[in-house]
C-alpha cells in the first residue's frame, strides 16, 4: 500500500501553519512573483517568510514543496534560478517544476533537492514521465487531471517515480501548462506570469431585470438569474453559444469542483503515493476544514475503517462536484 | 533569407480536400517548408495518413522541405504508438510536440514544435543538447523574449520559427469540445469536427465572437497576422515564418508574406489585400506586443 501522503496548499504563512497543524504531510507554496502558478495579489511568501515557514513545518515533521512551476520567458530565467537558489538555501524538501530549462538548472546546481514534475509540465504518458525522470532525476510526477484510475494504475507500473494526483479543489479542464486563454483576453499569461483569470480584470454587471453577468477583461463569461449565485469568470468554465447551441451552454465544463474523496481507497490501491489538495488561494478556515477532513479520511482508510466524507461534500463550491475523468473516460 | 513555412492542418479536413490543398501548395505557394501530419486528434489520422507518402513525394518534387509533426497530446495507447512510430523515422524530418516524442527520439535530430513550451534560452539550450535542430516558439511569447530566444537559438545553430498567420492555439484538453457541443463524448464523436473547416465559433452570451473549438483544441477567434512585424522578426533573428492553414486562399496568403518579406510589395497594399482574403475574421497581434492576444496593435513599422 502506498503511503498516501497528504499534500496541502499554503497560499500564505498563516495558511501554511494551519495546514501543518491540521496534519498535512507536506505543504506546497511559492514566492511572491511569476515563478509560481498562483501569482495572485496577497498570496505567497517573501524570502524571509519562506525561511520561517520551512523552519515551522520541519519542526512539526512536515515537508515543504516549493512551486517553481511556471515557464520563464526568454530573458527572465534568472528570477527562476534565484528562487531555486533561495529555496535550496532555506532547505525546502522538493522543487515542483515544469520548464525543462529550470529543471536542468536545479538538477545540475542543487542535485541534493528532490525534483517533482508539476502538472504544468503536462506529462500524461509513461514515456513523457520517463523523459523527465531520466534527464532530470524527477522523483515524483503530479499527474494531469485527465486520467482514469485504470490508466493511473497502468502508468504506475511503467514509470520509475512516485505519483501524486489532485483529489480536491479546482477542476482543471485544459491541459495545464498548455493554456493561453487568460493571456488571449487579459494580456497576462498563465504560463509566464502565473496568472489565471486575474481578479484585476474581473467585473460583475447587474442588469435591469436583476440578472448578473460576470466578465473578464470586458468579455462576458457567464450570466446568472437574479436568484442565482454569480460564479467567478474563469474562461474554461464560461457559458457560450455555438451554431448548434444557440441557448448558451458550458462549452468546456460546468463550474464544478473536483472531489475524489469517494475514490480515495481505489487511488491508494492503484499506487498513488501522494494526494494533492488544490487551493492556495483559499482561506485559512477552508484549509483547516479540508485538511482535517482528508487527514481523518486517509487515516481511516489506512487503518481499514470506513471513511466518512460528508463534511467534504459540503465544502465543495456551489455544492456541485465531479469525479471528472478519474471515474470514467466518458468525461472526455 | 527568411523562410516561409506552412504549419500542419489543425482541422479535420477531408482527405480529398487535403489532396487538393497540398497539390496547389506544391504547384503555386511560395513556401519553403511544409509540416504534415495530425497534431490535434489521434482519431482523425486514419482518414488521411494513407495519402501521406504521395503528399510528401508531391511536395518534395516541387522543391519543398517536408517535416512530419507529432501529436500535441499523448495519452492513449494508439497515441503513444503513433508518437513512437514517428520518432523512429529516418526521413523526412520530424517536429515533436510532446515529451513522449522526445523520449522516443533520444538524441537523434528533430525539431521542437510549438506545443513543447520552449519559452526561453535555458530550455532551448537543453533541447539543442538533446539533438534539436530547430525550434518553433510558443505563440504567446512577446517580441522582447522572441529576440532573446532567437539569439540564443541561432548561437546554438538552431532554426527559429514563429507563427505569423492563422488562429492561435490557446489550449488543448483531454476532452473533445466538438463532441460535447453535439451532446457526444470523444469516444462517440462521429467526427462532427469535420463540419467546421475553420473551427466551431463560440460567442459570448451577449453575442461577441470569442473563441473557436477544434476538437480537443481551443483556438483564437482572430487570425494572428504579423505581416507588419515580419521585418522586426527577421531583425530579431527569426529564420522561419509559419503560416497556419485556414479556410482561406493560402496560396494568396503565402504570396503576400513572400512579397512583403522580399520588399516587393508595400505593406499597406499587402494588408489591404490580406483583409480582402480573410473576410470578416478579425486580425490580432496582441501576444507579439505583450498585450491581450486578441488585440490588434498598430505597429510603428506599419507606416
Amino acid at each position: 500500500m502506498s503511503l498516501a501522503e497528504l499534500i496541502c496548499p499554503a497560499g500564505t504563512p498563516a495558511a501554511l501553519r494551519t495546514a501543518v497543524d491540521a496534519g498535512a504531510d507536506a505543504v506546497y507554496c511559492g514566492f511572491q512573483d511569476a515563478t509560481n502558478a498562483r501569482n495572485f495579489p496577497g498570496l505567497n511568501f517573501t524570502p524571509d517568510e519562506m525561511q520561517a515557514a520551512v523552519a515551522y513545518a520541519h519542526a512539526k515533521g512536515t515537508n515543504v514543496l516549493l512551486a517553481l512551476n511556471t515557464y520563464p520567458p526568454a530573458g527572465q530565467v534568472d528570477l527562476w534560478r534565484q528562487a531555486a537558489d533561495a529555496g535550496a538555501r532555506f532547505g525546502v524538501d522538493a522543487f515542483i517544476v515544469a520548464d525543462m530549462g529550470v529543471a536542468d538548472y536545479i538538477a545540475r546546481t542543487h542535485p541534493q533537492v528532490r525534483l517533482h514534475l508539476s502538472v504544468q509540465a503536462a506529462a500524461s504518458s509513461p514515456e513523457a514521465i520517463r523523459y523527465y525522470c531520466e534527464n532530470f532525476g524527477v522523483k515524483r510526477v503530479v499527474l494531469p487531471r485527465i486520467l482514469t484510475i485504470p490508466e493511473i494504475r497502468q502508468i504506475r507500473t511503467e514509470i520509475p517515480c512516485e505519483i501524486e494526483t489532485f483529489i480536491f479543489g479546482n477542476h482543471g479542464l485544459m491541459v495545464e501548462g498548455r493554456c493561453s486563454l487568460t493571456n488571449y483576453l487579459t494580456g497576462q499569461s498563465t504560463n509566464m506570469d502565473g496568472v489565471c483569470s486575474p481578479a484585476s480584470d474581473v467585473q460583475y454587471q447587474r442588469h435591469e431585470n436583476g440578472s448578473m453577468s460576470s466578465q473578464l477583461a470586458g468579455f462576458t463569461i457567464d450570466c446568472f438569474g437574479a436568484e442565482e449565485k454569480a460564479g467567478y469568470p474563469t474562461i474554461c468554465k464560461g457559458r457560450y453559444t455555438a451554431p448548434h447551441r444557440k441557448e448558451g451552454y458550458y462549452a468546456f465544463e460546468e463550474p464544478v469542483s473536483l472531489n475524489l474523496s469517494r475514490l480515495l481507497p481505489e487511488l491508494i490501491d492503484a499506487g498513488v503515493h501522494a494526494f494533492k489538495i488544490e487551493g492556495r488561494q483559499r482561506s485559512k478556515s477552508y484549509v483547516r476544514g479540508v485538511v482535517t477532513a482528508f487527514r481523518k479520511a486517509v487515516d481511516d482508510i489506512r487503518a481499514g475503517r470506513p471513511a466518512d466524507m460528508a463534511d467534504l461534500v459540503a465544502l465543495t463550491e456551489g455544492q456541485k462536484q465531479t469525479q471528472g475523468a478519474f471515474e470514467t473516460k466518458k468525461w472526455r | 533569407m527568411t523562410k516561409l513555412t506552412l504549419g500542419p492542418i489543425a482541422y479535420h479536413w477531408s482527405a480529398e480536400r487535403r489532396r487538393d490543398f497540398y497539390a496547389r501548395i506544391a504547384d503555386e505557394a511560395p513556401v519553403d517548408e511544409v509540416y504534415l501530419g495530425e497534431v490535434i486528434c489521434s482519431k482523425r489520422a486514419p482518414f488521411h495518413e494513407a495519402d501521406l507518402p504521395a503528399t510528401i513525394e508531391r511536395l518534395e518534387r516541387a522543391g519543398k522541405t517536408v517535416i512530419l509533426s507529432s501529436l500535441a497530446e499523448v495519452m492513449l495507447r494508439r497515441e503513444r504508438k503513433a508518437t513512437e512510430d514517428l520518432a523512429a523515422m529516418d526521413s523526412p524530418e520530424i517536429e515533436i510536440n510532446n515529451a513522449a516524442g522526445l523520449y522516443a527520439r533520444g538524441k537523434r535530430a528533430h525539431r521542437i514544435g510549438p506545443f513543447m513550451n520552449a519559452y526561453n534560452e535555458a530550455t532551448i539550450a537543453w533541447t539543442a543538447g538533446q539533438g534539436a535542430t530547430h525550434v518553433c516558439l510558443p505563440g504567446e511569447l512577446p517580441a522582447q523574449s522572441i529576440a532573446v530566444a532567437a539569439q540564443a537559438a541561432r548561437g546554438l545553430g538552431l532554426g527559429v520559427e514563429v507563427q505569423v498567420f492563422g488562429r492561435a492555439s490557446l489550449a488543448v484538453s483531454a476532452r473533445c469540445y466538438h463532441a460535447r457541443a453535439h451532446g457526444r463524448t470523444k469516444d462517440n464523436c462521429q467526427f462532427v469536427c469535420e463540419e467546421d473547416d475553420d473551427g466551431m465559433p463560440l460567442r459570448t452570451t451577449d453575442d461577441r465572437p470569442i473563441l473557436r473549438v477544434n476538437g480537443i483544441q481551443t483556438q483564437s477567434e482572430s487570425y494572428v497576422d504579423l505581416l507588419p512585424e515580419i521585418g522586426q522578426l527577421a531583425q530579431h533573428g527569426v529564420t522561419h515564418l509559419r503560416l497556419m492553414p485556414q479556410d482561406v486562399d493560402m496560396v494568396a496568403v503565402a504570396e503576400l508574406f513572400r512579397a512583403v518579406a522580399d520588399k516587393n510589395q508595400a505593406l499597406d497594399e499587402a494588408e489591404a489585400r490580406m483583409r480582402q482574403l480573410c473576410g470578416d475574421v478579425p486580425f490580432s497581434n496582441g501576444f507579439y506586443h505583450g498585450t491581450a492576444g486578441y488585440r490588434r496593435i498598430a505597429s510603428a513599422a506599419a507606416g
